[in-house]
This record gives C-alpha cells, sequence and structure tokens, in this order.
C-alpha cells in the first residue's frame, strides 16, 4: 500500500505544488489522477518512488518511509513511466534500453535475457527489439519506455500521460493491457487529461486542484459531477454530457461509459416508447 | 548535479536600477571586472573587486541567486586553489587564483541574471554584429534553463530505472553520466532542427535590413555608468603598471616535486 499523510511540497522557488495532500492506494487498485495543469499531479508521483521527499507529512510504501530509502531501492517497487519517451532513451537497441533497469538492479544474464523478451512480447514491441530506439514513431517510444519499466516487475505501476500521441487503437490496446496488470494483481497509478480514455477504464478517479486533493471516488461519481469536473478544470466525458441531456427523459446520471449507456438506451427500446 | 549553478545566470524580469540599465553600458562594466580580475594577481584588489559587486546585486534585487551561483562556483575554485597550491604556489597566490575565478562568475552572473536576453540580443546588433549571430546568441542564452528543465528530466526518468550517479569508483561515475548526456544531447539537436524549420516558416531572414522594435536608448545613469566604468579601466591599467600595492603574502607552500 502507497499511503500518503498531510503530505506537502514546496519547490525550492518558494511554489508550493502539494499541500495536506491524504491519499491510501491499494494494492491491486486503479487509480487514475486528473486535474488541471500545474495541479501537482506529476509532483505527487514522484513521491511515490522518492525523487521527491515531502516538505512536510510522510509518503510510505509498503510500511517505509520514502525519506529513508534511496530512488532506487524504492522504484524497484514502484515504476515510474514518464511522459516523454525521449527522456530516456540513449542506448543502441531496443533491446540494450529494456534491460537498462534490470543490469540496474543487479539481475543475473539469464534472467534479463528472460525478462526482457517477456515484455517485448507482452508489449508487442518484439519486431523492433534489435532497432533503435530513436527511430520509432512516437507511439512505439511509449510502448519501449513502458516495457523498459514494466521489466523488472514493480508491484506499483505509474504511467505519466500514457495516451499523449498514441492513436485510437494504441489507446484501446493500452486500456487493455492496463486491465490485464490490474487482474494479475498489480497496482497501477495513471496521470491522464484524457477523460474519455479514464471514463472508459472506469478507475477509481482522485483529482487534484491547486496542490490539493478536490475529490476522490469512482469514475462514475466524480466524472458526472459538474461541480468536480468544473473545479478541476476538466471536461465531462461525451457519454456522461449525453445522458444529461436525456436526464429529463428518465436516464441515470452516473452514467460515463459507452457499454452502461448502451444497455440504458436498450432497455428503454425494449420497452415501447 | 545540481541545477542551482544555473538560478545564478537566469534572467528574471524586474524592475531595478540595474534592470533598467542599457545592456552595452552593463557589459562595460563586466569587462571592468574582467580586466581587473586578468591582470591582477594580487589578493586584495581581487577581494576588492568581489566586494564591490555585492552592492550591485542588491541593487538588482538578485544578491540570493548571486550568493548560489557563487556558492556552486566555489566547488571549482576549490578545486583551482587545490590544483596551485600542491603544483608548489605559495598559499596567498593559491587562494587569489580561486578569488579570480570567482570574480568572473560572479561579474558574468550579475550581468546575465539582469539583462535579458532580448536586449542583450539588440545591443549587439547595435554593434554592428550580422542578426543571425545576435539571433543565434540569444536564442543560445534563452535555451540554458530550458536545457536545465530537460536535465532534471533525465535525470529523474534514469533514477526511476534504477541508475545511481553516486556509486562506484570515479571512472564508474563518469560512466554513469551517459545514460544522462545521450538523451539531452539528442534532445537539443532534435529541437534545433525543429527550431530551425518553424523559423524558416515564419519568413525568418527573408529580409536583409530589419527594423528593430525597441530602439536601445543610453540615459544619463548609463552615459554615468560608462565613464566611471571608463575612468576604473584607466586607473586599474595604471595602478598594475606604475604602483605597487601593498599585500599580505603568506609565503607557505608544500613542496612536493
Amino acid at each position: 500500500m502507497i499511503e500518503i499523510e498531510g503530505l506537502a511540497f514546496k519547490y525550492p522557488n518558494g511554489v508550493l505544488a502539494l499541500d495536506d495532500v491524504n491519499l491510501k492506494i491499494g494494492e491491486g487498485e486503479f487509480l487514475a489522477l486528473m486535474g488541471e495543469n500545474g495541479a501537482g499531479k506529476t509532483t505527487l508521483i514522484k513521491h511515490f518512488n522518492g525523487l521527491l521527499k515531502p516538505t512536510a507529512g510522510v509518503v510510505r510504501v509498503d510500511g517505509l518511509d520514502t525519506r529513508h530509502l534511496s530512488v532506487a531501492s524504492l522504484s524497484r517497487k514502484v515504476g515510474l513511466v514518464f511522459q516523454n519517451p525521449d527522456h530516456q532513451f540513449f542506448c543502441e537497441t531496443v533491446r540494450e534500453e529494456i534491460s537498462f533497469g534490470l543490469l540496474n538492479f543487479g539481475y543475473p544474464r539469464h534472467m534479463i535475457e528472460k525478462r526482457v523478451n517477456q515484455v517485448l512480447r507482452m508489449l508487442d514491441l518484439e519486431r523492433y527489439s534489435e532497432s533503435s530506439p530513436f527511430a520509432l514513431s512516437g507511439g512505439e517510444k511509449k510502448r519501449v519506455a513502458l516495457a523498459s519499466v514494466l521489466a523488472w516487475n514493480p508491484k506499483y505501476l505509474v504511467l505519466d500521460e500514457p495516451t499523449i500521441g498514441q492513436d485510437a487503437l494504441q489507446k484501446e490496446r493500452l486500456r487493455n493491457f492496463i486491465i490485464q496488470l490490474i487482474t494479475q494483481g498489480k497496482c497501477v497509478v495513471v496521470v491522464s487529461h484524457d477523460v474519455e480514455f479514464v471514463a472508459e477504464c472506469k478507475p477509481r478517479v482522485v483529482v487534484l486542484s491547486k496542490g490539493r486533493i478536490i475529490a476522490d471516488g469512482p469514475a462514475h461519481k466524480i466524472l458526472s459531477s459538474e461541480e468536480v469536473v468544473g473545479r478541476g478544470s476538466l471536461i465531462m466525458p461525451q457519454i456522461a454530457e449525453l445522458m444529461k441531456l436525456l436526464k429529463k427523459h428518465g436516464f441515470p446520471a452516473e452514467v460515463i461509459d459507452v457499454y452502461t449507456a448502451c444497455m440504458e438506451i436498450q432497455k428503454r427500446m425494449s420497452r415501447g416508447p | 548535479m545540481s541545477m542551482s549553478m544555473f538560478e545564478g545566470f537566469k534572467f528574471t524580469r524586474l524592475n531595478t536600477p540595474m534592470h533598467r540599465m542599457d545592456p552595452r553600458a552593463k557589459f562595460l562594466m563586466v569587462i571592468v571586472f574582467f580586466t581587473a580580475a586578468v591582470i591582477f594577481s594580487n589578493i586584495i584588489v581581487l577581494l576588492s573587486a568581489l566586494a564591490v559587486q555585492i552592492p550591485l546585486t542588491f541593487l538588482g534585487k538578485a544578491a540570493h541567486r548571486w550568493a548560489s551561483s557563487i556558492r556552486s562556483a566555489s566547488i571549482l575554485a576549490s578545486l583551482i586553489f587545490l590544483m596551485n597550491f600542491i603544483t608548489g604556489s605559495p598559499l596567498t597566490f593559491s587562494i587569489a587564483m580561486a578569488v579570480r575565478f570567482l570574480v568572473l562568475v560572479s561579474s558574468f552572473s550579475l550581468f546575465f541574471m539582469t539583462t535579458s536576453p532580448d536586449d542583450l540580443g539588440l545591443a549587439l546588433e547595435r554593434l554592428g554584429i550580422p542578426y543571425t549571430i545576435c539571433f543565434t546568441f540569444t536564442m543560445a542564452v534563452r535555451l540554458v534553463p530550458t536545457m536545465a528543465v530537460d536535465a532534471q528530466r533525465v535525470i529523474d526518468a534514469q533514477k526511476s530505472r534504477g541508475l545511481e550517479l553516486e556509486k562506484g569508483n570515479i571512472l564508474k561515475r563518469v560512466r554513469n553520466y551517459i545514460p544522462i548526456l545521450i538523451p539531452l544531447i539528442v534532445n537539443a539537436v532534435r529541437r534545433s532542427v525543429e527550431m530551425a524549420e518553424a523559423l524558416e516558416s515564419r519568413g525568418f531572414t527573408s529580409t536583409k535590413r530589419r527594423e528593430p522594435m525597441k530602439v536601445l536608448t543610453l540615459n544619463r545613469i548609463d552615459y554615468l555608468a560608462i565613464v566611471f566604468s571608463l575612468a576604473s579601466m584607466i586607473l586599474l591599467i595604471y595602478i598594475r603598471l606604475y604602483v605597487s600595492i601593498p599585500t599580505f603574502d603568506i609565503p607557505y607552500r608544500i613542496k612536493l616535486f
């Protein structure tokens, strides 16, 4: 479990990026962190693996206070995948790029080989294993970055804006992939602006605004609430918008995904006008 | 790797007498400090050259950031001291060499903290340097903070993949920086190509003659600064050539060879 108690963080330039954040993220949980630019989402996730240490309050990963642990030791548990893959590629081949973390953590040779092949297969990257990571397309790079963290099988996986630069098909694949990881018992935290993506995933949603948590609850409750969506500078998913307009015809308000909406419509159609 | 070094060279838009001063006048001041630092190895002169700058940093509301750049530069300065001292230079002289470096860093830090890259570009243009060169220079200065942010991001990403920069012997530690430097260089090259394309798309260099939006004018304070700087410069050179100034000397030195 990742426990955050009374977390505040002030950057050296005096900006208070997080203020009294309290959050518990359980094992096997799927959580989306949302909120406007500069709300403190990235600052918050950097506390999970100790890249940033709290100015006040405590962050504990599996009961261990992050203030006393190195980034390297925390990263074994908490895998952070950053937004821009170009900020981490430096190897000649995709295979080497994915091996980097495993080498740092001191895995033996044969294990590295095995793990790398496994994630290459998982993320449909086998045919690029000997290509240069710099020569890949935006979406492929994102997948290599994800693979390079997934390789050491961290218990908690944190993805910063994973849908940026991905086409619709890749987003769908990513969604299925995340759900697969959740069913395997992994905890996944996604930082995203993409309401449509989050609406289809239906995770627990935490909304940050100006460094504070303003809402925390299941996606269908949070993303269909006009008040929360407004305060968090988000927009409602299209389905929620549609359901809101159809409210006077007796449609339920808290529907945000296509599948549930379809069920509701069918229910009324079979009843006849 | 500390990014605080860059803080002391970053321009912040403020309205202080130092910020309002014409970049040419200010640059002349830097040259005076530079000359003082280079022609003298007398510790008293060098320390005074450093001390004179302190009120100026307060005038530019930059004392705090100036202090941070001096702090970062001190690491290199101590290295300079050590190199001089262990190769057999006297103690005082070795300290003076370290102070000389601090004077240079300090004057440039003061200049860059209080001069906007735009004004700097305009000043270069007024000095007759071709526009493309001025523009490149302005752009380079402007990109320093961006590069610093980039560097921090790369460091964060690699540390999250288990990279430990402070691990291993000297050779290993140098090698640890490869995963940081390669993404940084690749990104810088890519950014410059993108920037060039964007500039060309917006008609950069399509005309030979450009009319600046803002014309730099020297006011009374600028003239005062210029006259004062020139006078100091002449005085400094005169003192260096004809006046012997007292200094205290601790002739202690270590003999290795």
